[in-house]
């Protein structure tokens, strides 16, 4: 939970890391790919404040204490949602599992929500392997990284029809949300990897699935922002957008959020960190005190209050997972009260 | 080094302003891409190109490679070109088919199924739209209502940069470039945007350069980051 002039924020941490990503888990013959991987995310990490810059080698190999303090004790977060990314070609044990992840969850009740996630290109195996996840973690959520290199594939599109075919599993087995990762690789190579076209026809395919396209489809906002207008299961994950612009580029945080209102709107967008990326405190400290800069570009733009900020930062979240939000932190006309008083009124 | 070759390497320089990074479209010299540039005596260039990240996406990084052997190889005074990117995860197989002439299928052994001419125009549209959004900006903060944007033809803008590379933009989608030809126009037929359509077509234009904007940014940052050295060409802007 969060304070600010009286406000409580109840946060939810839509997106966030345990990963294991040192030399000691790189597969020999792919190091170069494990190590330019990580050595792409802190680069990231440069984007957000120097104070809280890491050195490659605690970024490479933070521990569960650091996630514990970074996220709760000094994050604000009231619950946090893992994501898994395997990365399997790259990294031994994987880069970031739903094992790891648990690893650190299950000592810690009601604190995480454990996502998993599935690879259409795994066939019967994968299908099994989700089965057995969703069933041991109760995992609600999976996180989709459509670029992961596969025994010599470089990646798949949602509109696959093995893709349909773990989404339908994925949905029988009583998940709901879909967490969408675009990456630089796809099959075939000469196609846009970061095209959400096929994030539309699987939303429109799978009205009862929700789709959180993550760093609101960064690199490709436009074609983002405009898919979502038309599906209403459709969802931006602010992951990147608050780590990445709000400290290094303020101006065009200021237009992607303007435009994110306008074409998204606050009731479906999400927070989430990236942590170990970047940590959370400064990521919703900033954020709630964030305001348009007072210039005419900005006056078209539809204006966020705190009301908005509390959905982004967590409510929309909690609603999406069916988290318990306390009732003084519920937004004040979600109160029972009101429902009572139209009762009144109607009977 | 000597006038001759401090000249010859602006030459080569003022050649690679003109290769673009076809997402962000902004040329490779002033985003910082240029690691190095030496031209020997005898006319032989030798290129380092750079990006933000080892796993910028392999079809764009090829187009720039690609690019950039082009425009050298195209000046009289070059002998042999040599142009490598480094520092990516397929940079062994970009220089190695771009060196040999040989396209992106071809470089990519069953992994692309077509050259990138498609992607190419998917971006330069994005570009078109972005600077359309460039050229608008300023007359509907003075009054001007997309409607009336709707009834204005290119004659009718003020000369400017941004009109001038609109019109490139435009020029190399196949659309009209002449003063009599509307503002606004689809960028797939090239037909006029009508009143009633200018709204939504304004706020697509709008939101296209806040999306390659921001990319842009974030691209800066990371190769801020990854290299220390000022590119060939460098400008920081903003």
């Amino acid at each position: 939970m969060y304070e600010k002039n009286g406000e409580k924020y109840f946060v939810v941490d839509s997106h966030m890391h345990m990963w294991k990503a040192g030399p000691d888990n790189w597969v020999k013959g792919a190091e170069q790919y494990a190590k330019g991987w990580i050595e792409c995310f802190h680069a990231y990490q440069s984007l957000g404040p120097k104070e809280t810059h890491w050195t490659i080698e605690k970024f490479m190999s933070y521990t569960q204490d650091d996630l514990m303090k970074d996220v709760f004790e000094d994050g604000y977060v009231d619950v946090a949602i893992f994501q898994p990314t395997y990365l399997k070609e790259w990294y031994t044990e994987g880069f970031n599992t739903t094992e790891q992840n648990a690893n650190l969850g299950e000592k810690h009740p009601g604190m995480f929500v454990m996502n998993t996630r599935f690879d259409p290109r795994d066939g019967d195996a994968g299908l099994e392997e989700l089965a057995a996840n969703v069933d041991r973690y109760g995992s609600k959520g999976v996180k989709l990284y459509t670029a992961e290199w596969n025994a010599g594939s470089r990646g798949y599109k949602l509109t696959d029809p093995a893709a349909y075919t773990f989404l339908a599993k994925a949905q029988e087995l009583g998940i709901k949300n879909i967490h969408v990762h675009k990456g630089p690789t796809i099959w075939p190579l000469d196609k846009d990897a970061f095209d959400v076209s096929d994030v539309d026809h699987a939303a429109t395919d799978f009205p009862e699935l929700n789709f959180i396209v993550e760093h609101v489809g960064l690199p490709r906002i436009e074609d983002f922002c405009f898919m979502a207008t038309q599906e209403p299961n459709v969802y931006a994950g602010l992951s990147v957008v608050i780590g990445g612009l709000m400290h290094a580029r303020p101006q065009f945080f200021a237009k992607v959020m303007g435009e994110l209102l306008f074409w998204v709107g606050e009731d479906k967008m999400t927070f989430g960190s990236d942590y170990g990326i970047w940590e959370p405190k400064w990521q919703i400290e900033g954020f709630v005190d964030w305001e348009f800069p007072d210039q005419p570009e900005f006056a078209d733009f539809p204006r966020l209050g705190v009301e908005g900020k509390k959905k982004i930062l967590g409510l929309n979240a909690a609603k999406l997972y069916d988290i318990k939000v306390p009732d003084e932190l519920q937004l004040k006309e979600a109160e029972p009260a009101a429902q009572d008083d139209a009762k009144l009124v109607t009977q | 080094m000597t006038a001759v070759a401090t000249e010859r390497r602006s030459r080569v320089l003022a050649a690679l302003d003109h290769v673009r990074d076809p997402e962000l479209d902004e040329p490779i010299t002033t985003l910082g891409f240029v690691a190095s540039c030496h031209v020997s005596a005898a006319g032989d260039v030798a290129v380092r190109l750079r990006l933000p990240t080892y796993f910028c996406a392999a079809n764009f990084a090829f187009l720039m490679v690609a690019d950039a052997y082009d425009v050298i190889a195209a000046l009289p005074e070059v002998r042999n070109v040599d142009v490598v990117l480094d520092d990516h995860f397929a940079g062994a197989q970009i220089n190695a088919g771009v060196a040999a002439r040989a396209g992106f299928v071809a470089s990519f052994d069953g992994e692309a199924a077509d050259e990138l001419d498609e992607l190419r125009r998917t971006f330069v549209t994005k570009a078109m739209l972005a600077g359309t959004d460039q050229v608008c900006r300023p007359l509907l903060a003075s009054g001007t209502s997309p409607a009336d944007l709707a009834g204005l033809t290119l004659g009718d803008v003020p000369p400017s940069a941004e009109l001038d590379r609109l019109l490139r933009r435009r020029s190399e989608l196949g659309l009209p470039t002449d003063a009599a030809a509307p503002l606004l126009v689809d960028p797939g037929d090239g037909t006029a945007i009508s009143g009633p359509g200018a709204p939504k077509y304004l706020g697509m234009a709008r939101l296209t350069r806040t999306g390659i904007e921001a990319n842009t940014g974030i691209c800066r940052g990371m190769l801020r980051h990854r290299y220390a050295e000022t590119g060939a060409g460098e400008e920081e802007q903003r």
